[in-house]
């Protein structure tokens, strides 16, 4: 393609395709604030975020224009405030979160992420504390996100934090029910989970990381979905190129405005990372893309093979493209968030149990899931369980963002409305889960876990 | 900093003359210019030099934008990095502008 075609092409995958930087987070390290005084720790917080972030969403805006791509979020992630908070003597954490809260809007992202504990292999003080905060902070609180790891290949599957994270589930749909429940929108419950993820709800600043750093993800759904409709009936293997070739140039987008905004902010570039990650608007979904392959509707027979297919098309595409990919890389499979996906729902051709499945060659896991507000706290927990057990055994990263909405049941709909979207409410078992979950302690690290 | 401009819109008399007046007229240097109808669409495309630009880069995104209000078309100016990075396999991480 010549020099100006290209410069079309570029031209349409942002006009009409909707390639997008999803997000520029600033990670922040929040070590040093750590204080015996919770009201002072809180002050440091406030005041460090506020000054390191105090340009972000300025800079942010200023790449947009000149670049002329959108950059949907600016976000900031901390250091699990588990780690920060319990050298305190406070015994909940909510002031932590409100601290947060007022930081974001004092910066003006729309979210900060970190309101999160390490739990894999066990609690320490402050994680209990964290955890029992965790319903009350997202109800009382706008813009913070909570994250709690419950397993890794390495530590197994803490099963006491499974069972209490099926109740604070439910207790944050219960606290927020006047929203739909939408507490359980901002609360991801991770095996696995990275440190470098700038895509919320789950992402934290992990303690490798440096004091301050960019991370970035881009997307681009409907990209992918335009290249692959010209080349309709070709092999798997034209299939697998276009997307490698697309997701190139995706993430050469990512690797640019990243680069520049560290630059102009100051900080260290971290990672990029590369997901599709859909929103609800049409022309932006994964769904469609794995229905661009061939399939009649998202959720039928073919479909797990076709995401692993795409997943890894896309992984193959960006690792040349940039230095340093890391985060979740992939193809983001949430249920509300994916205009597609809710197609699917409501027409009966996505299931739970399919959804579950697809989770297993996906880059996170069951997301942006709402179910019936009467389901037990251990059913949840079971849910957790299950794909905590998929991504331990299969040495990924899993992750459940589960919704019970308060006071609805099947054949209802949700609708958070902006990048949450809406969903239709699934089904789950109605055989109960509750003497399994009732066991607690841990379930063993596979024994793949051994490489040293 | 160079950067792509695009017109993009319905074929009328006196679009390139109304696009290199602002251009000249804030030191904007075209470097080249390149112009086709593509599906019945007048389509545009300069490689222009800021360097010595008189104004603002949102200035002058504003004045192209206003003149492609007034004359139905669709006027964009994007640093020209975007474009190489995207398509170009050699350009390297680390050498952006």
């Amino acid at each position: 393609m010549n020099k100006y075609g290209s410069v079309l092409e570029t031209i349409q995958m942002i006009e009409k395709e909707k390639l997008d930087i999803r997000t520029i987070t600033m990670g922040i390290s929040l070590q040093d604030c750590a204080d015996a005084n919770s009201l002072k720790s809180c002050e440091k917080i406030y005041d460090k975020i506020t000054t390191y972030a105090e340009r972000l969403v300025e800079e942010g805006e200023r790449l947009e224009n000149e670049y002329g791509i959108p950059i949907i979020n600016k976000r900031i992630a901390v250091t699990p405030i588990s780690l920060v908070a319990q050298a305190s003597e406070a015994t909940s954490y909510v002031d932590y979160a409100k601290t947060l809260d007022r930081a974001a809007n004092a910066v003006g992202v729309n979210f900060i992420g970190g309101f999160s504990a390490l739990v894999h292999k066990g609690y320490s003080k402050g994680d209990r504390i964290l955890i029992n905060s965790i319903p009350e902070a997202l109800a009382e609180t706008e813009r913070v996100c909570s994250s709690v790891n419950i397993g890794s290949t390495k530590a197994g599957i803490n099963m006491d934090a499974v069972k209490d994270m099926g109740e604070i589930v439910k207790k944050a749909a219960y606290l927020t029910r006047n929203q739909d429940s939408i507490g359980c929108a901002k609360l991801v419950i991770f095996a696995n989970s990275v440190e470098d993820n700038p895509f919320m709800a789950g992402a934290y600043h992990g303690i490798g990381e440096p004091e301050a750093v960019i991370n970035v993800g881009v997307s681009g759904p409907g990209v992918v979905k335009s290249a692959l409709e010209k080349i309709k009936g070709q092999s798997f293997d034209q299939v697998a190129e276009t997307i490698k070739r697309t997701a190139f140039k995706i993430t050469r987008a990512g690797q640019l405005i990243g680069h520049e905004a560290a630059d102009r902010l100051n900080v260290p570039f971290g990672i990029l990372d590369l997901s599709l990650a859909p929103t609800p608007e049409v022309g932006d979904s994964v769904a469609r893309i794995l229905e661009e392959i061939g399939l009649e509707r998202c959720g039928c027979h073919g479909t797990t093979a076709a995401l692993a297919m795409l997943n890894d098309a896309v992984k193959k595409g960006g690792i040349m493209a940039s230095s340093h990919v890391g985060g979740l890389s992939g193809a983001f499979i949430p249920v509300s968030e994916d205009e597609g996906m809710i197609e699917a729902v409501k027409q009966g051709s996505l299931t739970f149990d399919k959804l579950e499945a697809m989770t297993c060659v996906c880059s996170v896991g069951l997301d942006m899931i709402a179910i019936p507000g009467d389901t037990p706290a251990s059913t949840i927990s079971a849910i957790i369980a299950d794909e905590a057990a998929i991504g331990v055994i299969n040495q990924k990263t899993t992750a459940v963002r589960i919704i019970p909405v308060h006071g609805k049941g099947l054949g209802e709909e949700v609708v958070f409305g902006g990048l949450l979207g809406q969903a239709p409410i699934m089904k789950v078992s109605s055989f109960s889960s509750e003497k399994f979950i009732n066991r607690g302690g841990r379930i063993p690290a596979p024994v793949h876990s051994f490489k040293n | 900093m160079k950067a792509i401009i695009s017109v993009i819109g319905t074929d009328k008399i006196g679009i390139i003359a109304k696009v290199t007046t602002i251009l000249s007229e804030q030191s904007v240097n075209i470097l080249d210019i390149s112009q086709t109808i593509m599906q019945d669409y007048f389509t545009m495309i300069m490689a222009v030099d800021l360097s010595n630009m008189t104004c603002g880069f949102n200035e002058l995104k504003k004045l192209l934008e206003k003149t492609g209000t007034d004359m139905d078309l669709s006027i964009k100016i994007q640093h020209q990095a975007i474009f190489d990075a995207m398509h170009n396999i050699e350009y390297g991480s680390d050498q952006h502008e």
